[in-house]
């Protein structure tokens, strides 16, 4: 092999570099190439649930946030049909939760509606499912609405790895999936979940929401009012380069 | 960071699993001030516990009833005509166990009995060829409050239905045979013969068996595992069951063998809940084998080599057919398959390089150690050496086990069992390929037509919407959920499905379907979802006719009937005139 692709990948025609043991998400993060994602944030281990970062690399399927970056890897990413899957995936994620924007405190904030209007989704497209799910307002700071709730796991792996605690965790199977919490009544009251946790703010949807300041920053000059998703999340990953491990 | 480690279960703290399903015996469900205990005494995470107890389906949250019965809804050894009458007989409700708590009745995922179907589940035990008749003495039974001891033993006898033999089958293997062989030669000539014989992974992926144990061997770790697969889940398989039943010396000296040729010292045997009824069998061979010194701490009187094999019994879950999530759910998690690479060779139980294998596999395994790798290559074809365990059933005269070299047409396996009006056949289970008629001259091989051994057959007269239906529904129900694609697309492919087999699906929304099918396959993280929408495909692909002559020929119709629901509205304002309907 050519040493000066020794360690390189191309990403849609773009030569980036990348180090031993970076997946193709860390390397594109790095480079500033955009891939959408939800269940990833950098520093916390990846889980590759959402989907959203799929790429292909020479036709074959992979999740960007897990896949390993090797020498000469032709990753096509900002494609056409890529994003039509992407799109595709987030309709998937609003018709199977309650996701009504409106009347959520997070809009504007929220990344799942941030990566509707970036993909151009104009419509649920699928048959709602309507999932009743239980709303947990025990807590005297934070209210945990599982309605909103996109299984991404982002509060489950924020607990564990940085927080050093256990707070949540998913359960059930398949449609019934749903986050719970570590506490002997099962209720985020009695968990120990405090202000200052990581778990407590990375909800990238509204299903983890501060109480007693609603709408403390008003509509037009929210999060995705004044900046897309992409410059957003690739702010947030050359913040944060510190690892969590131990 | 204070999450553990997951911990190898001991001796002295057994295995979640198994306390689950203790609790589940003793009160009929998992009664909430009985998690936190439980935790505590495995030193388990509440929430893991939680998790485990809302993944698996055997374990509820409500109590079943002192008679719980699980009928199978495969379209091979299912018949929920039947549930529905003993249901009726029994005044009781699906799901909903009867208010004096004697009896409750549901269905689930096929139970491995598709040659002696219809069964069904009562409280671990299986009864099989169910008829309207047993169904009445099973109702009076239970009305009488007569211990499942105590019912006629016949409704319990499960055959073996062994119809054509092969090199497996047929050939005798001593006890200890197999290993005497293997222990008399190095391990990695013992992998060089595997490796020689050609033998690939008989739970359907076909990875070359003597590979995974050589990378297993060279993988670094404190301890190595040997992992068998006995979740044998895919609807219309039952070939394990039979050696599980007939051959457990054989398995268990495959897997001694394959722990003497990779290092480990441990191996476990992960058997679905279905078959849990086989577990004092396997346990009085392991007894057997310890007496006899082919298990335990001088195997043959080799003092460097000594290996244990414990039994862990699933609770209902499809998923944990896939080795990752297999692997999860030994360490008592959520079954949940893993984010690969790693791979189980290297990062497998409790992150220790592991070699997961299907029962099959290593029944051949202690064979070739035996006989030699030209003995198994002697057999199938080019890039699949030795023979196949088929479970063959459906609309066939003779259901039952078929051993065959691999490279054997459809069309020889279908008239060996007297398929003879055979339309379609369902190759690999649901998971698998829909092979129509004018593929029948097609090969069972690696090569062309891949199986883990599920050959369910469908007459002239079947109704294949229905078919590919019941196995859309399957894949909804036992998604694990992990991703996006396989978590919502499985409930929406049934959603597409049944509005279809209901007379209301356009062809946009068969379009719409295929599509999404298309992205699920091709999106999905593990092998579930990933063939999840092959049954939809396959049926679109070679049976258009079916879908077709279902739909409707308007351009749109929604997903619900706006007039029913309206049923409530009409109720409350006590009205039920022309104006109250919708045209």
């Amino acid at each position: 092999m050519n040493p000066a692709l020794a360690n390189t990948l191309t990403i849609d025609g773009q030569v980036i570099p990348f180090t031993q043991g970076q997946t193709i998400m860390d390397a594109a993060l790095a480079a500033g190439i955009y891939i959408p994602h939800l269940c990833h944030k950098p520093g916390l281990t990846p889980h590759g649930s959402c989907k959203l970062c799929t790429v292909d690399i020479e036709g074959r399927n992979v999740s960007a946030c897990t896949y390993p970056a090797s020498a000469g890897m032709q990753v096509a990413n900002n494609t056409p049909a890529l994003n039509e899957v992407r799109k595709t995936l987030i309709q998937m994620l609003f018709v199977e939760g309650n996701h009504l924007c409106p009347t959520c405190d997070k809009t504007g904030d929220c990344t799942l509606q941030a990566l509707g209007y970036h993909l151009g989704m104009l419509d649920g497209h699928f048959p709602p499912f309507y999932p009743l799910r239980e709303v947990d307002a025990s807590h005297p700071d934070f209210i945990l609405d599982r309605d909103r709730c996109i299984m991404c796991a982002l509060c489950v792996r924020a607990s564990q790895e940085v927080d050093g605690k256990n707070v949540f965790a998913l359960s059930g199977r398949g449609a019934n999936n749903h986050v719970i919490v570590n506490s002997p009544s099962g209720k985020l009251g009695d968990s120990d979940l405090t202000q200052d946790d990581l778990a407590a703010h990375i909800c990238p949807v509204g299903a983890i929401l501060p109480k007693n300041q609603g709408h403390e920053v008003p509509i037009g000059r929210r999060t995705f009012d004044l900046h897309t998703v992409a410059e957003s999340d690739l702010a947030v990953a050359l913040m944060k380069t510190e690892h969590h491990d131990d | 960071m204070n999450v553990k480690k997951p911990e190898a279960p001991s001796s002295n703290r057994p295995h979640l699993l198994a306390c689950l399903h203790q609790l589940q015996h003793q009160f009929r469900h998992i009664p909430v001030n009985q998690i936190a205990p439980l935790a505590q005494t495995l030193e388990l995470p509440i929430a893991q516990v939680q998790s485990v107890i809302d993944f698996y389906s055997f374990f509820t949250r409500t109590p079943r009833g002192h008679y719980h019965l699980l009928f199978s809804n495969c379209t091979s050894c299912g018949d929920l005509q039947l549930m529905r009458e003993l249901c009726a007989l029994l005044k009781v409700q699906q799901g909903i166990t009867r208010t004096d708590g004697l009896v409750s009745i549901d269905e689930t995922a096929c139970i491995g009995m598709c040659d002696q179907g219809p069964a069904l589940l009562v409280n671990d035990q299986v009864i099989t060829h169910l008829s309207s008749e047993r169904l009445h003495a099973i109702a009076h039974l239970i009305e009488a409050h007569t211990p499942v001891d105590d019912w006629p033993s016949d409704y319990f006898v499960i055959q073996s239905n062994i119809r054509r033999t092969g090199l497996l089958l047929q050939t005798p293997l001593a006890q200890g045979a197999g290993l005497t062989a293997a222990l008399a030669q190095e391990s990695e000539a013992l992998i060089h013969t595997i490796k020689q014989s050609g033998l690939r992974g008989r739970g359907g992926a076909g990875f070359t068996t003597g590979l995974k144990w050589e990378f297993c061997r060279q993988a670094q770790g404190t301890a190595h595992y040997v992992v068998c697969n006995a979740d044998e889940g895919e609807p219309g398989t039952f070939k394990d069951r039979i050696l599980l039943s007939d051959h457990a010396h054989e398995l268990f000296e495959g897997m001694t063998v394959a722990g003497y040729a990779i290092g480990a010292h441990q191996g476990y045997l992960y058997l679905r809940g279905e078959y849990r009824y086989l577990v004092p069998h396997l346990e009085s061979i392991l007894a057997e084998r310890h007496e006899q010194h082919l298990l335990g701490q001088t195997i043959l009187g080799q003092g460097d080599f000594h290996f244990e094999i414990e039994i862990i019994v699933g609770a209902g879950a499809y998923i944990c057919g896939e080795e990752s999530a297999l692997l999860e759910s030994l360490e008592q998690k959520r079954g949940v398959p893993r984010v690969r690479p790693p791979f189980p060779v290297t990062h497998g139980y409790l992150e220790q390089p592991t070699v997961v294998n299907n029962v099959e596999t290593l029944v051949a395994a202690a064979h070739i150690a035996a006989q030699g790798a030209a003995w198994f290559k002697a057999q199938g074809t080019e890039k699949s050496a030795g023979s196949k365990l088929l479970s063959i059933s459906g609309d066939c005269k003779t259901a039952g086990i078929y051993e065959y070299p691999f490279g054997v047409t459809l069309q020889h396996v279908l008239d060996d069992c007297g398929a003879i009006d055979a339309e379609a056949v369902q190759v690999g289970g649901p998971s698998g390929t829909l092979v129509s008629k004018a593929d029948f001259a097609r090969t069972l091989a690696f090569e062309d037509l891949a199986t883990g051994g599920s050959i369910m057959i469908y007459g002239a007269h079947q109704d294949l919407l229905k078919v590919v239906r019941n196995f859309t529904h399957f894949f909804a129900h036992e998604s694990c959920g992990f991703c996006t694609p396989c978590r919502v697309g499985t409930p929406l492919l049934r959603k597409y499905l049944d509005k279809i087999a209901a007379g209301h699906g356009t062809a946009y929304d068969r379009e719409e379907m295929a599509r999404l099918a298309k992205l699920v396959k091709k999106r999905s993280h593990c092998g579930l979802g990933q063939t999840a929408a092959n049954p939809i495909l396959d049926l679109l692909q070679h049976f258009p006719e079916v879908c077709e002559k279902r739909l409707m020929l308007k351009d749109y119709e929604p997903f619900f009937d706006l007039d029913a629901a309206l049923e409530t509205t009409r109720q409350l304002s006590h009205r039920n005139d022309a104006e109250a309907h919708l045209a």
